[in-house]
C-alpha cells in the first residue's frame, strides 16, 4: 500500500501539463500546408481549361477542387511567417524544406486521389 | 467555390483556417501526445489531424453554427489515433516518456519532490480505459470543459460528466493502491 496521493486534480494538471509541438514539425507542417493549397489552385487552374475536352483529366483536378477549397491567402501568412523566422536559412535549407514539401504534397495528393 | 451559393468568401475561410491551425497546433499536439504516447507517433497524428481538418474546414465551419471548433479538431485526432491502434493491433508499446514534459513544468526543488507523485499519476493514467484516459487527457492537459469533451467525445453532456467523474475515482484508486 503506497501513501494516498492529496489533490489529485492538481497532480493531473501537472503530470498532464500542455506539449510544445517541436519546431520541425511546425515548419513541415506549415509547408505542407502552403504547397498543397498552391498546387490545388495551379491544377484547379489546368482543369478549367483543358479537362472539360478531356475526361481522363477529371479525377486528378476534382483532388484539386476539393483541396483549394480552403486556406490558400491565409497560408501565404504563415509561409510569410515562418519566413520570417529564419531569415538566415541556407539555400540547402530551403532546398531541403521544398523537397519535403513536395513529397509531403504528392503523399497527400495520393490519398486524395485514392479516396475517389 | 465557397463564393457562390452564399458561402463566405474565400480569403475570410483562408483567414480562419489559419487562426484555427494557429490557436489549436499545442492543443492537438498534446492531445496526440499523450495518447499515443510517443513524439514520433504524436507529429504524424498532428500532422494528419490538420490535414484532415483542411479538406473538411469548409463544411465544418458550416455546421458548427458558430460554436468552437476545437472539439471537431480533437475528434479528428481521436479517430485517427483509433484508426492507428486498429491498424497497429496494438497499444502504445512504451509508457509516456514523461521527461519532457516533467522537465517542462519541474524546474525547481519540486522536480525531486514531486516526481514520484506526478510519475504515479502518469502510469494511473495509461492504465485507464481508452474513453476515460482521453476524457481526463481532454480536461486537464488541453483544458476543456464537459461540454467540449462531449463534443470530441460524440457524448452526451451528462454522459460526459459521469465519464469524467468515474475516470477520477477509479484514478485515485490505481495511484493510492
Amino acid at each position: 500500500m503506497t501513501e494516498a496521493l492529496p489533490n489529485l486534480e492538481g497532480l493531473l494538471r501537472e503530470a498532464l501539463a500542455p506539449v510544445e509541438p517541436p519546431a520541425d514539425l511546425v515548419e513541415r507542417l506549415e509547408s505542407t500546408l502552403t504547397s498543397i493549397t498552391e498546387l490545388a489552385a495551379d491544377e484547379l487552374e489546368a482543369w478549367e481549361l483543358s479537362a472539360m475536352r478531356d475526361p481522363r483529366n477529371w479525377v486528378r483536378p476534382a483532388g484539386a477542387l476539393l483541396v483549394g477549397g480552403t486556406a490558400g491567402t491565409a497560408l501565404v501568412l504563415l509561409r510569410a511567417r515562418r519566413r520570417a523566422q529564419s531569415p538566415s536559412a541556407s539555400l540547402d535549407g530551403v532546398r531541403e524544406a521544398t523537397e519535403r514539401a513536395i513529397h509531403d504534397v504528392g503523399r497527400e495528393m495520393r490519398k486524395l486521389l485514392g479516396e475517389r | 467555390m465557397s463564393e457562390e451559393g452564399g458561402g463566405k468568401p474565400k480569403a475570410q475561410l483562408d483567414a480562419e483556417f489559419s487562426e484555427l491551425y494557429r490557436t489549436h497546433l499545442r492543443d492537438v499536439y498534446s492531445y496526440a501526445y499523450y495518447r499515443v504516447g510517443d513524439h514520433h507517433d504524436a507529429e504524424d497524428l498532428t500532422e494528419q489531424t490538420f490535414l484532415q481538418a483542411y479538406r473538411h474546414f469548409e463544411r465544418a465551419q458550416r455546421e458548427s453554427d458558430g460554436r468552437p471548433l476545437r472539439p471537431w479538431l480533437i475528434r479528428i485526432a481521436h479517430n485517427l489515433a483509433a484508426n492507428l491502434y486498429r491498424d497497429r493491433s496494438r497499444k502504445p508499446v512504451s509508457p509516456i516518456d514523461d521527461t519532457t514534459p516533467l522537465a517542462a513544468v519541474h524546474t525547481t526543488e519540486q522536480l525531486v519532490e514531486g516526481r514520484d507523485e506526478l510519475s504515479r499519476v502518469l502510469d494511473g493514467v495509461q492504465l485507464l480505459p481508452d474513453d476515460r484516459r482521453e476524457a481526463l487527457i481532454m480536461r486537464f492537459a488541453l483544458g476543456m470543459d464537459n461540454r467540449e469533451i462531449a463534443r470530441a467525445l460524440g457524448r452526451s453532456d451528462g454522459a460526459t460528466k459521469v465519464l469524467i467523474h468515474r475516470a477520477i475515482k477509479q484514478l485515485e484508486e490505481l495511484v493510492n493502491d
